[in-house]
């Protein structure tokens, strides 16, 4: 299972399935540490998908060859 | 005498009349559309209406070209024009420059118009609309770059994540060219793939001010795009063809920073309260599973494994001493029976008997003599002694009674 492609919204509900899982207590020892050790990492994997975003605002242009560029923002002149 | 003129005199004199009169120059009219005729030249012909009089039109295409709306049979109308003859014919006619539903206006009819065709077509159908990216990478805002709008959609999103990457597309929102630019920059957006979600956005106004998200060209680009479209245009009262194209209609701009992004503190929080859910259930289960472990292993059995062997151990010395104090018991015993065996064997021993003074009497050296009766006088006798034989002759016998 490839976990980088997993989407921030996925990996939280697996998240939550693990914790209801391991909370309903019907679960073997030895799963449960493995479960346990998967709901850590998914857990540092949707804070640092949180923690990766950078701010970032630019503005597109359309060169000469009809491509889009991007360009600083200068900010929105009030009015 | 009557002037007799011609036909073609007459209807150039009626031409001539008309075309003088300032009146009918230019009018409006007010009348119900029949007998609507839409030519391939583009031209219009058709007749106005009322409870009881008709009037041909005609509206060229040059002038038709212009009309936000189709006429329809049936729909009431107020037009300008001019009348005029068509001098060939004989037939007057107004002649339509310009034309607008009467009662509700052109633009509502429009609006009706087209959205009864796309939603015809489908393209308001909820199955062809998209869902919205969960935490889009980057969000392209296609508005005004002048303006509140843009200045709200960042400082939502500055509020509510922080962090985020916009780009914006700067269009005109209004007027002749709006509708192209808008168009344009959904279909650019899709073609370089560079935004996960757009936002289509323009602040509040009237239909006229927000009519370039009601024109056909927009709403089939939004139709088109793969990239999913948010329309945030005008307040929230204020329904564009693009609202219903769109994949999600946001109220206001800012509505659209909202749904755009999450709360981050709060996704952080959700996080957080999931992983103390999951140290606390792991630690209560292994809090259970240890508790097992500790009663097990307090258990008499493992403390002192060696109890048993030890008890046992015991009991094989203990049955060890006993069996050894009996065998030596019965040794003793016996030695003691043997010790008064052998006394009495040496007491009945005929040596010690010998020693004591008695001899053993023995006739012709055969049987041992133990009664006077078998004796005669004269017998010969042996006599053993404890230190050697007596062989002697029997003088007299004495029996006692």
């Amino acid at each position: 299972m490839s976990e980088n492609n997993k989407s921030f919204e996925q990996a939280l509900l697996e998240l939550e399935k693990i914790v209801d899982a391991l909370e309903n207590g019907d679960v073997s020892l030895d799963d449960s540490i493995e479960m346990f050790q998967k709901g850590m990492q998914l857990s540092k994997y949707c804070s640092s998908r949180l923690d990766e975003f950078e701010k970032k605002i630019t503005v597109l242009v359309e060169n000469q060859n009809g491509e889009l560029s991007e360009e600083e923002f200068r900010g929105a002149v009030g009015g | 005498m009557k002037y007799i003129l011609s036909v073609s005199d007459t209807n150039k004199y009626i031409k001539q009349l008309i075309s003088g009169d300032p009146i009918l120059s230019g009018l409006y009219v007010r009348g119900e559309i029949s007998n609507l005729k839409c030519h391939h030249s583009g031209h219009i012909y058709f007749t106005v209406k009322d409870e009881s009089s008709l009037l041909k039109c005609v509206m060229f295409r040059s002038s038709a070209i212009s009309l936000r709306f189709s006429p329809e049979n049936g729909m009431k109308v107020i037009m300008r024009g001019y009348v005029s003859i068509f001098e060939r014919d004989g037939q007057y006619q107004l002649y339509v420059e310009d034309m607008q539903p009467d009662g509700t206006g052109a633009l509502h009819m429009a609006f009706e118009q087209l959205k009864k065709k796309l939603e015809a077509e489908g393209l308001f159908d909820a199955r062809h609309k998209k869902e919205i990216p969960y935490l889009p990478k980057s969000i392209c805002v296609v508005t005004s770059a002048t303006g509140a709008v843009i200045r709200d959609i960042i400082n939502v999103l500055d509020r509510r994540f922080g962090s985020y990457n916009l780009k914006l597309y700067p269009v005109a929102v209004q007027g002749e060219l709006a509708a192209r630019q808008i168009a344009r920059a959904v279909k650019k957006i899709n073609e370089a793939g560079c935004a996960d979600v757009i936002i289509l956005a323009r602040g509040g106004g009237s239909l006229e001010e927000l009519w370039a998200f009601n024109e056909e060209v927009v709403a089939r680009s939004v139709f088109n795009s793969d990239i999913p479209v948010i329309s945030a245009i005008g307040h929230e009262t204020d329904f564009t063809i693009t609202d219903f194209v769109a994949d999600l209609r946001a109220p206001t701009p800012s509505a659209a920073a909202e749904m755009v992004l999450p709360e981050k503190s709060l996704l952080y929080r959700r996080i957080d309260n999931i992983r103390t859910r999951l140290l606390g259930s792991i630690r209560k289960m292994v809090g259970i599973k240890r508790k097992s472990y500790e009663m097990l292993k307090n258990s008499r059995v493992l403390k002192h494994p060696y109890e048993r062997i030890y008890q046992e151990r015991m009991r094989i010395d203990l049955l060890n001493k006993y069996m050894i104090k009996s065998v030596r018991a019965n040794i003793a015993d016996s030695k003691s029976t043997l010790a008064v065996l052998i006394g009495k064997l040496d007491v009945l021993s005929p040596l010690t008997v010998l020693a004591r003074g008695y001899g053993i009497v023995r006739k012709d050296s055969a049987d041992i003599i133990k009664s006077v009766d078998v004796l005669n006088d004269g017998d010969r006798l042996e006599i053993k002694l404890v230190d050697g034989k007596v062989f002697c002759t029997v003088n007299s016998i004495e029996k006692e009674q």
